[in-house]
């Protein structure tokens, strides 16, 4: 087994390594481009040559992807084109407001669409019918225009929470989970009624397998059944399903944070893309790639550890 | 050629069969509650799209002063407008061609990627799959907002290469798809006759293979546009679409900046936004539906349920009370079936009996077999003394009575004997214990369910019983999970789970069916040791006479859901009474070997 | 590898139309641990014979039908059809030298593909050997395994599983074959469906002269239909000979082990036979 877990390490960093290198390439690739936009619309061409050696964009595009990774290794990150802010400095400030963003939302997302699903799945009937109604509605709608409603509800017609800001939990931990709370709900909704509906199918896929039956005649209890047998076989899609929200999480975070202003990562690649400070934006992509690769690699382990065939 | 009863009987089925028209599929989407709707608003929209020109009031940049942040039912500006003056019905409408270009550009990219690269890596796997993979996890791994939003960076506001790349981003979910499809189909006994038929790998593929991934994927793609419509709408939210053309996301943009001034601007794109998307899923469903018709039965709603049921009791009340005839004298029978009727849904919303009213007794120590060909509702009746019957079957009436107590009365009583009293040995040993538990652990929980001791003596009672049952290292077994043991094993295990808990009768549903015929002779032979071991009650279901001629002692025959004869096994074989049952013994002998 | 039991005395008495020849298939799990299922394989099967491979689950039996059909590896060994090798060959080639082996499968289910009418099931494999009057073909075959003529536009889920496997069979048939594999095509038929599809093949080849490669668990079954069967046990052929020899006095063991564990439906027949077969084992395990 350690072999596996070596080769799917080993694959994982080819994946990071070459996406790095895709987004790197796509990015740093115009350098007259970039050098253009900082120095604004009215650069000389002289200049804007100028520019792009001093921003070392006339280099091989390997030899800046070579440069740029070996300084990710450093715990460099290069700095803005514009501020000569670091890029690390920046996101150690930016990451972790994304973060709890996107952690607290999977947390509750969990619970809540393994506790539907699974009520959806037995019971039948209404609950059914309703979750079914509730899981198309909320996959519907972007949970950016579910960030616009609340804002709408929330804040401007009933004034409970606050719309926009955000308070670092250094400040005021109950200030920072009201800051918080609409942000997390409008990724919620979206979040559980697609999971909530997966996780449903998976359960409703195990309760007609004959050793369920078996189970049931020889005499366990239902809740056993159901809690014991059932949740543990159902465990492996739920996993998949879960990884797979963590995706849309990390996407939806942009927009969520743009609605209400919060100061994550995501609002900042948006604000350094329109001004093409790539570095900037490189940064979050690296995070961004690197969460996605450390939750596949977290998520595929788990799976395999559940499974009985894979451990022998 | 040999005409036979089988013959007639074939003409008058096909005769018979009320075949449906073939309705093409549209016309079925159409008449599904949610197909015709989202038909008609997404025709709308790109009918919006198409005569933008000559539907929209004003221009897409156009201001008028007066309307600045106007509220809905101004004149001339019927929604309202925004910041700047523009008109927000309008801009929505000639923001629907953006919408629709974007989406078709999604779906061609993510499309022709995704399905040729599925097809092709699911049919020739080796490296092509390997490699396919390999790209697929890598599209899989970028972050797909961010990847846009960096692409910002390098081309500036461009929808239409932003959507291409959203394509790529979304291809990977139809490579999954198409290629999980085609490993299925690859296997499937169709495929391989096609072959030895002559067919090229080209015309395999274009015949069989296409045809069973087209539904998954028209009904991806549905899916696939709804999501395209978001993340259009998203990104030129966010500010990354083209300020110069209006698009459904810019109006959001610009009506969200001005929330406070004008908050009614908001609601106009959102709900365009969202009632599209809003359709393509339940189009994605409507089709689901459609094309994929599950084999699942549908459960009957509730009140539908007590109807039937309360019919059949008032049924009850008018007919005669049939005479059970009881096989010899009823003072030792401990399990007797009376009346039992079991039915299901059908897909018109009625109901199909399957089981007409059986009458069964089973008496200590014997083993009475049940016997019938598919269908004949054997397997129903065994499940149903167990009260493990699907969700969706229902129980019209009858009793199974338990030493004197009517089980189907009592729901409390049915649970209280089952696995306790009356024990369940089924058809399939593998898929009828759980992969992911020990066998020990299963066992111990079966055990300790019914029978309530402290583990220690339950691993006991279950080492000295399996050695019983034939298995040689108990203790080494109960270690293992299921899939480590043989088919013939298993069998032994679940005989073993069965007889643990010391129950008075047992339900065998074809034990043997799923095993060779040398195993199935030893399992046959443990049967009939516990059996008179200890004093047990066995119906035993199956489809083979010779199996009952080994080991019962009573026999009833069963066909179309009604017992048609009953008699003991020697009875039986001498002079079946019934022409049913000498054609199935006249069948079975045929391909029997007689003693040289 | 051993001597199969009756080898010598069990020659076919026409010349052989398909041979088979110390067949070896060998396949290569995932981490490179391979197992051989056919471990040299050899017999001949004459025109217009019904050879049976008889064998329980591991036997390879099905394995060996495949590997004839060209749908599993030959790793050593030859098969040879007309005097032409057709193992180990490009798959074209094989295309035209072996058209006139057919198969009926054992599952009438998937065997037919469900979004096919019966029409286009059957027209399938004339229009990929080129013959035109496809639709005349399609009716004399139906009518050759007893199902009417409109059966055609109909699809396989309307039909039962015994129908279903006619249609197979009749699928088998377009090309005139001169050898059927038919791998366990009655297994997963009732028992009176069983005895009617076996008095079809037996009819069928009667009037067309095909020979039968049957493949089966049942010995039973195979006796009813074959002139020759051939015992399997673990790759290997344990014993061949003349069919009503090997299924009422096999000499070998493991074929008298299989013939008394199957059931007689006759209480009094089947106390004797279970008496032989509680004899025979405590004689197999008495023995080293």
């Amino acid at each position: 087994m350690t072999l596996s877990l070596a080769k799917r390490l080993l694959r994982s960093l080819a994946v990071f390594v070459v996406v790095t290198f895709v987004t790197f390439s796509l990015m740093y690739g115009n350098g007259p481009g970039i050098a253009h936009a900082v120095l604004g619309l009215n650069a000389t061409p002289e200049a804007v040559q100028a520019e792009v050696v001093k921003l070392g964009l006339d280099r091989p595009l390997v030899v800046q992807y070579w440069d740029w990774l070996t300084g990710v290794f450093r715990g460099d990150l290069g700095s803005s084109f514009y501020t000569s802010e670091s890029v690390a400095g920046a996101l150690s400030n930016r990451v972790p407001v994304t973060l709890a963003l996107v952690f607290l939302t999977l947390l509750l997302t969990a619970v809540l669409s393994v506790i539907l699903g699974v009520t959806a799945a037995v019971r039948g009937g209404w609950v059914d019918r309703v979750l079914q109604f509730i899981s198309v509605l909320g996959t519907a709608v972007p949970a950016f225009i579910v960030a616009i409603a609340l804002v709408f509800a929330f804040a401007i017609h009933w004034r409970a929470f606050p719309a926009t800001g955000y308070v670092s939990p250094n400040v005021s931990a109950s200030g920072w989970l009201a800051s918080l709370t609409l942000p997390v709900l409008a990724l919620l909704i979206g979040a559980v009624a697609g999971a909530a509906a997966q996780f449903r199918t998976a359960v409703l896929d195990q309760l007609g397998r004959d050793y369920v039956r078996t189970l049931r005649a020889r005499g366990i209890p239902e809740r056993e059944v159901i809690f014991r047998n059932v949740l543990r076989n159902s465990a492996p899609p739920g996993l998949t399903v879960l990884s797979l929200t963590v995706f849309g999480l990390l996407g939806g975070a942009v927009f969520i944070e743009q609605v209400f202003a919060l100061p994550g990562m995501g609002q900042m690649a948006n604000m350094a893309a329109q001004i093409s400070d790539v570095p900037l934006v490189m940064g979050t992509v690296l995070v961004a790639v690197v969460i996605v690769l450390i939750v596949n690699f977290v998520g595929d382990l788990a799976i395999t550890l559940l499974n009985p065939k894979a451990r022998t | 050629m040999t005409a036979g009863p089988e013959r007639t009987a074939l003409e008058d089925e096909l005769a018979l069969a009320k075949e449906p028209p073939r309705r093409s599929v549209t016309r079925l989407l159409l008449r599904h509650p949610l197909g015709a709707p989202c038909l008609a608003l997404l025709v709308i929209v790109v009918l919006v799209a198409v005569l933008a020109p000559w539907l929209a009031p004003w221009g897409p940049q156009e201001t008028d002063l007066a309307a600045t942040n106007a509220p809905p039912l101004t004149p001339g500006h019927l929604l309202g407008g925004d910041g700047a003056g523009l008109d927000i019905l309008s801009r929505l409408i000639w923001g629907s061609r953006q919408t629709v270009v974007a989406v078709l550009i999604v779906v061609v990219v993510s499309v022709a990627v995704g399905v040729t690269s599925g097809l092709v890596a699911g049919f020739y796997r080796g490296r092509l799959d390997a490699g396919a993979g390999f790209v697929s996890d890598v599209i899989m791994s970028l972050p797909g907002i961010v990847l846009l939003i960096a692409l910002y960076a390098l081309t500036g506001p461009n929808i239409p290469v932003a959507m291409a790349v959203f394509g790529v981003i979304v291809a990977p979910t139809y490579y999954r798809l198409v290629r999980a499809i085609v490993l299925g189909v690859r296997n499937e006994l169709y495929v391989d006759a096609a072959r030895v038929v002559g067919l090229s790998d080209l015309r395999i593929v274009g015949r069989h293979v296409l045809w069973a991934v087209r539904a998954p994927v028209i009904i991806q793609t549905s899916f696939v546009m709804a999501a395209g419509i978001g993340i259009e709408a998203g990104i030129s939210f966010l500010g990354l679409g083209d300020p110069a053309s209006a698009s459904w996301g810019t109006v959001l943009q610009n009506s969200f900046n001005g929330i406070y001034n004008n908050p009614w601007g908001v609601v106009w794109p959102a709900l365009a936004v969202s009632l599209s998307i809003l359709a393509l899923i339940l189009l994605g469903n409507a089709l689901s539906d459609v094309l994929q018709s599950s084999a699942r039965s549908k459960v009957l709603p509730p009140r539908r349920r007590r109807q039937v049921l309360a019919s059949a009791a008032a049924q009850r009340e008018m007919e005669p009370v049939a005479d059970s005839i009881p096989v010899g004298s009823s003072d030792d029978v401990i399990l007797s079936v009376r009346g039992l009727r079991i039915a299901y849904p059908d897909p018109n919303g009625g109901v199909n009996e399957v089981v007409h009213g059986v009458d069964l007794d089973v008496r200590r120590g014997e083993i009475h077999g049940l016997v019938g060909e598919s269908g004949s509702g054997k397997s129903q009746i065994a499940f149903s003394t167990l009260g493990i019957l699907p969700r969706e079957a229902l129980i019209l009436g009858g009793s199974i009575l338990l030493d004197g107590e009517d089980l189907l009365a009592d729901e409390a009583k049915m649970r209280a004997a089952r696995g306790r009293r009356i024990a369940y040995i089924p058809q399939e040993p593998m898929s009828n214990l759980d992969p992911s538990f020990t066998i020990g652990s299963q066992l111990t929980r079966g055990l300790r369910a019914t029978r309530p001791m402290p583990k220690k003596d339950a691993t006991k009672l279950l080492v000295d019983l399996l050695v019983r049952v034939g298995i040689t290292d108990p203790e080494r077994v109960l270690r293992l999970y299921p899939h480590e043991i043989s088919g013939g094993m298993a069998q032994r295990v679940l005989i073993c789970g069965a007889v643990a808990s010391d129950p008075d009768v047992i339900i065998a549903d074809e034990p043997t069916t799923a095993l060779d015929v040398t195993v199935q002779a030893e399992v046959l032979e443990l049967l009939r040791e516990l059996d008179h071991e200890r004093g047990l009650a066995m119906i035993l279901v199956t489809h083979n006479l010779g199996v009952v001629a080994d080991i019962c002692d009573v026999v009833s025959v069963m066909k179309d859901g009604n017992i048609v004869e009953r008699a003991d096994v020697d009875s039986l074989f001498a002079a079946p009474s019934q022409a049913y049952t000498q054609q199935l013994l006249a069948s079975s002998r045929t391909v029997e070997l007689m003693e040289v | 590898m051993t001597t199969p039991v009756g080898q010598n005395g069990a020659r076919p008495v026409k010349a052989p139309i398909l041979q088979v020849q110390d067949l070896v298939v060998t396949f290569t799990g995932r981490r490179g641990a391979s197992t051989t299922v056919i471990q040299g394989v050899s017999f001949d099967l004459a025109a217009g014979e019904t050879l049976s491979l008889v064998g329980e689950s591991g036997s390879g039996k099905t394995t060996i039908g495949r590997a004839i059909l060209g749908l599993a590896p030959v790793t050593g060994g030859t098969i040879t059809f007309r005097g032409n090798a057709i193992s180990n060959v490009a798959r074209k080639e094989r295309r035209t030298l072996a058209k006139d082996i057919q198969v009926v499968f054992q599952d009438p289910y998937s065997s037919l593909n469900p979004s096919m009418t019966v029409e286009s099931i059957l027209v399938e494999p004339l229009a990929a050997a080129g013959v035109t009057q496809g639709r005349a073909r399609v009716r004399e075959l139906l009518g050759a395994v007893g199902l009417p003529a409109n059966a055609g536009s109909r699809y396989p889920r309307e039909f039962s599983g015994g129908q279903r496997q006619r249609i197979a069979i009749a699928r088998a048939l377009a090309l005139r074959p001169s050898v059927i594999v038919c791998d366990e095509p009655t297994s997963a038929l009732d028992v009176t469906t069983q005895a009617t599809v076996l008095n079809l093949f037996k009819e069928l080849q009667e009037a067309t002269g095909v020979a039968y490669l049957f493949i089966s668990h049942d010995l039973g079954v195979v006796n009813e239909i074959s002139d020759r069967i051939a015992v399997l046990y673990r790759g290997e052929i344990v014993e061949i000979g003349e069919a009503h020899q090997v299924a009422t006095a096999p000499r070998h063991a493991y074929t008298r082990r299989l013939q008394t564990a199957a059931p007689v439906a006759d209480p009094a027949k089947q106390r004797i036979r279970r008496n032989q077969r509680l004899a025979l084992a405590a004689v197999d395990s008495a023995s080293p």
